[in-house]
């Protein structure tokens, strides 16, 4: 019925756009002029509705006028111009249908309109129309989000009406989406909503969720009777999980079914203000100090009838077992609440979907920039079983070998491509020369080299201080890994994230033909084994120890390089990677890439599992993940990929 | 016959003689009790030094004795000042929220007295309730026995956890080092109850007690002089015994120590359990000098350079550690607070506040290399008694087998 309504009013329109195209605009404003000149909120709506579909091109500009406050009506014979002001204190009046100046007038022959603040805001929505059909695409956009923002019942048919006549492919879209949406809110057809909620199930879209959300809204309410004129959500039982005792009463308190408690703070307010000669209800006030005698000294005033009555439990549990208790939704109709609680909890399952598969990319990229702190110390740690604490600081060199190159090379994709091989290098020198001066002689005692490389590490990082100051200096990406790669509204991953995925690989890759297919791999792992037996073969064991260490070391500044990108780059940068990388390569198994891949993908997908069950405390995940990775140790103290046999060494 | 523990151990009494004399020094010259040459917060200063002499007694017990490189037990020192912290805090807020309480008309009931002093506490962390930790710190005796409970408890789990697999050497240092950033990282949150990064504060002031910092500064020292020395002697008389050569034992060869039937876990696992306590009572008289605590100072960086105190002193005799502790730490004090006059050297000022790190990592580093005794050692030359240098090919096929140079001398 509704609907044929419309329709008959829709055709009316067309009538009337045509006859209107012939007459011009003042004519419409005539026929409403008393009311506009009244400028009432409650009596305006035919005049607006009028200008609004009289379907001409001038009728835009005139709101925009009459909402800015410029038109102004000729008390001579009533009629509506654009003002503007004059010299002194005249107007410059122009027409709004030709356009042409009418000419210039003494403000005491005008009136000015001004429509208050809820006229402005009828305008505005009448105004949605005409920028919903501008010819501009952006001024469409822009009116689209700003129905986004704030969608109003109002705005719907306009917005209807704009669909069939858009010409961009991807606004008719937004447009159509837009329109379910606000169909599910506020079309007064229930079927009709129904239908858009079904419609929409299984979207992943923020702003379905916040279409669908207010409709199942519920509130607590307390009353004697279950009211039949409320949608009523459930019903809830006083005493139970879901609402206890004491919420009840406060529900019932709030209704004003009941009278409030008699608080602690209460007890003690009433009783210092009736403070007689030093006791209260006969008893000395230096004698209040326990809960019993205030509340006997509170019982006599209430006999005496000074204060209101304490009530005891019985009285609390009376007054909640009298009434019932439920929820209501905010929606009247039962029909949509039930739709779209069904329509979000497909939507909730399938988000939740979505959500592990991004926590899953999450912790991928989280376990390679582990991998990619730890890959160099797998080597220097793991195979040669050299604790070098100064690791860290190996990638902060790294990083701030980064931040000096692009201080020289100002295109950031060149000078990223000559950064890596400038931080290998340097790193690269950096462990020669500490293998050669300090690890070499103390090869026999791995404390001591512990001890001996945390010195090493602690004149690194205040020298990196004195040089580069204490506050964080820039390592930006190139642009083209700016930005994320976006799925759907909850499925997202940044760029940078992916290439540090990717580097960790080729470095896995690089790592694995070094050691399994060069001379100098088979080399080391000889003289990891047993240094001796490969001197004997002709291998120079001193040589090979101090290319692997500088080989470890170049890959720490490589990956300093790729932290430094998504990191601020501090004197203090490696401090946040040394334990855990100690930990992958503890956790994953020495000696062995593969442990040490299997350490970060463990620890990555660990810390980030945690974080989602505790996603506020990122401080407590980490306690966690460290308490764990204690506990698993007892279980697997070789790691989890540990090597067995002659390789195990000791 | 049996000679006494004394007579095998006269650096004890040279030891106790010393530290005497120096506390007797202070006294006289303090503000407090004496002529007043030396500023209240400078005693403090010694104070606290005492007190990290102490957990370096403990640390060298630990590692020099027992080979256990622990980079966890400044968290123990930190636990143990939490411990005597809580009732402090608790009772000096009590004192002040009874006093304004007792303003009111009506008497405050003990149940609005303790969550006014939640309100206080808590307030800076946004709650004002007590969490179940601090059930005990009302009472000043249970909080001193949990002084020494709490760390002794956390140092026999993990210790019991991580002796019983087998965990050595650098993986174990690795262990505790995670095990200190895992309870920082705990006590940083501002729920964990014990105020978050706020820490506690205001442990200078002793409840009830008006008298000057002047005087208690000097109790302080004489506490923590007391403290270290009973310590020292405590230390010396486990190292001297049969279960001093048990763990020298362990030390130096684990296996063998195990193969000759000593249940190796149980030794470990109580020296890492006295020694934890010992850090804790260190702490807990270092922090109402230091006035206040926070999570900060157990970062695992602490421990790391309580071990390089203990190895630049000369680890594996005990006034070694006590030496390289204070020598270190007051130095550290000197150069840091900007006392050390800087060094032109034309192109450039050496400023020490930002040199003195370098300079303390490199010595180490040299100190490692090339005097693995320690400052210890130059008694070694005084006394004429010489170590076998290590530096050398092995002669065995094991770490600890003798090497060339020690065989031949």
């Amino acid at each position: 019925m509704v609907r044929l309504f419309l329709a008959g009013l829709a055709i009316l329109c067309a009538c009337l756009t045509a006859n209107a195209q012939e007459v011009g605009l003042q004519p419409i404003l005539q026929e409403h002029q008393e009311i506009i000149a009244k400028s009432s909120r409650k009596t305006i709506k035919p005049a607006i509705d009028a200008i609004a579909s009289s379907g001409l091109p001038q009728a835009q500009v005139m709101l925009e006028t009459w909402a800015a406050k410029n038109m102004w009506m000729r008390k001579s014979d009533g009629l509506f111009f654009a003002g503007q002001k004059g010299e002194g204190r005249s107007y410059e009046l122009t027409d709004f249908d030709t356009g042409e100046i009418v000419g210039t007038f003494e403000k005491s022959e005008l009136k000015q309109l001004k429509p208050n603040s809820g006229i402005r805001a009828m305008i505005g929505t009448a105004l949605v129309q005409f920028q919903l059909t501008d010819p501009n695409r952006a001024k469409r956009l822009a009116a689209l989000q700003s129905i986004q923002r704030d969608p109003e019942s109002a705005l719907l048919e306009p917005l209807r009406a704009s669909i069939g006549d858009e010409p961009d492919v991807e606004l008719k879209a937004q447009k159509r989406r837009l329109e379910r949406l606000l169909t599910i809110g506020f079309d007064e057809d229930t079927t009709a909503r129904v239908a858009a909620i079904e419609e929409v199930s299984g979207d992943l879209g923020v702003d379905v969720r916040a279409a669908l959300n207010p409709l199942v809204v519920t509130s607590r309410h307390a009353a004697l009777e279950l009211p039949t004129d409320l949608n009523v959500a459930v019903i809830l039982e006083a005493g139970s999980e879901a609402l206890t005792s004491d919420e009840a009463y406060d529900l019932l308190v709030a209704g004003n079914l009941a009278p409030p408690r008699v608080s602690a703070v209460d007890i003690r307010v009433a009783l210092s203000t009736n403070i007689v000669g030093g006791s209260v209800g006969d008893i000395p006030v230096a004698q209040l100090s326990s809960d019993a005698m205030r509340e006997r000294a509170y019982a006599a005033l209430a006999e005496a009838g000074l204060v209101p009555a304490l009530f005891t439990d019985a009285d609390i549990d009376a007054a909640v077992n009298a009434h019932v208790f439920f929820e209501t939704y905010g929606e009247p109709s039962a029909e949509v609440t039930e739709a779209a609680e069904k329509t979000l909890e497909q939507i909730e399952l399938k988000v939740g979907l979505n959500q592990t598969l991004d926590l899953t990319l999450d912790a991928i990229s989280l376990a390679s920039i582990y991998f990619l702190a730890a890959i160099g110390l797998a080597i220097t740690f793991g195979v040669m079983g050299v604790i070098n604490m100064a690791h860290g600081e190996f990638i902060m060199m790294g990083a701030y070998t980064g931040y000096v190159v692009q201080q020289f090379i100002p295109d950031h994709t060149l000078s990223i491509i000559v950064a890596i091989p400038m931080a290998f290098a340097v790193t690269f020198a950096m462990g020669v020369a500490m293998e050669r001066l300090v690890i070499r002689w103390l090869y026999a005692r791995p404390l001591e080299t512990l001890l001996a490389t945390f010195g090493i590490s602690i004149a690194l990082q205040q020298l990196a201080k004195n040089i580069f100051g204490t506050q964080a200096r820039p390592l930006t990406a190139p642009g083209w890994l700016d930005g994320a790669w976006v799925l759907n509204d909850v499925v997202a991953i940044s760029y940078i994230r992916i290439a540090i995925f990717v580097l960790a690989m080729i470095f896995l890759g690089l790592f694995l033909y070094i050691m399994k297919r060069t001379r100098l791999g088979l080399e080391m792992r000889a003289v990891t084994q047993n240094p001796r037996m490969a001197g004997s073969m002709g291998i120079n064991p001193g040589r090979v120890n101090m290319l692997t260490f500088g080989l470890g070391s170049g890959i720490a500044g490589i990956a300093g390089v790729a932290i430094g990108l998504f990191a601020k780059v501090t004197s203090d940068l490696g401090n946040d990677y040394i334990v855990q990388s100690f930990m992958t390569v503890v956790v994953g198994g020495v000696g062995n890439i593969w442990g040490a891949l299997a350490g970060a993908g463990m620890i990555g997908f660990l810390q980030k599992g945690i974080e989602w069950m505790n996603p506020s405390n990122t401080l407590a995940a980490q306690t966690y993940m460290i308490i764990f990775i204690i506990i698993f140790i007892q279980f697997r103290p070789r790691g989890i990929i540990a090597l067995r046999g002659r390789a195990a060494g000791d | 016959m049996e000679r006494s523990f004394i007579a095998k151990n006269p650096s004890v009494l040279v030891f106790l003689a010393i530290l005497s004399l120096f506390t007797l020094s202070v006294t006289i010259l303090s503000e407090g009790f004496g002529v007043g040459v030396i500023s209240t917060s400078f005693v403090k200063t010694l104070g606290k030094t005492l007190c990290l002499c102490l957990i370096a007694v403990a640390m060298d017990l630990v590692w020099g004795f027992t080979g256990i490189l622990s980079l966890g037990h400044f968290a123990f020192f930190g636990l143990g000042g939490y411990m005597i912290g809580m009732w402090l805090m608790y009772e000096r807020t009590r004192l002040i929220v009874v006093d304004s309480l007792a303003q009111a008309e009506i008497p405050p009931t003990s149940a609005e007295v303790v969550d006014a002093i939640a309100t206080q506490v808590f307030g800076v962390v946004g709650s004002s309730e007590f969490p179940l930790i601090w059930a005990f710190s009302h009472s000043l005796t249970l909080q001193l026995i949990l002084i020494v409970l709490v760390p002794g408890l956390l140092a026999l789990i993990f210790g019991w956890l991580a002796f019983r697999s087998r965990v050595t050497g650098v993986y174990l240092s690795i262990l505790t080092q995670a095990m200190t950033l895992a309870l920082a990282l705990y006590l940083f949150q501002n729920d964990s109850g014990l105020r978050g990064n706020n820490g506690l504060s205001g442990l200078q002031n002793l409840p009830g007690v008006t008298t000057s910092q002047d005087v208690v500064s000097i109790w302080f020292l004489w506490a923590s002089a007391l403290a270290l020395g009973l310590g020292y002697m405590l230390a010396a008389w486990i190292v001297s015994g049969k279960f001093g050569s048990v763990i020298r034992g362990i030390r130096d060869n684990e296996a063998r120590v195990r193969f000759l039937g000593y249940s190796v876990e149980v030794y470990k696992l109580a020296v890492f359990t006295l020694t934890a306590c010992i850090a804790a009572i260190a702490g807990a008289l270092y922090y109402p000098q230091a006035g206040i605590i926070n999570p900060e100072e157990m970062a695992p960086i602490a421990s790391i350079y309580l071990a390089v105190w203990v190895a630049i002193g000369g680890r594996g005799r005990l006034y070694g550690a006590v030496i390289g502790a204070a020598f270190v730490s007051l130095l550290s004090t000197w150069f840091t607070g900007g006392q050390a006059p800087d060094i032109s050297l034309g192109f450039y000022t050496i400023k020490w506040v930002d040199w003195w790190q370098v300079l303390l990592g490199v010595t180490f580093v040299l100190v490692t290399l090339f005097a693995p005794q320690g400052i210890g050692g130059l008694f070694d030359l005084w006394t004429d008694r010489r170590h076998p240098d290590r530096h050398g090919a092995n002669l065995g096929p094991d770490d600890g087998a003798l090497r060339e140079k020690e065989a031949m001398e």
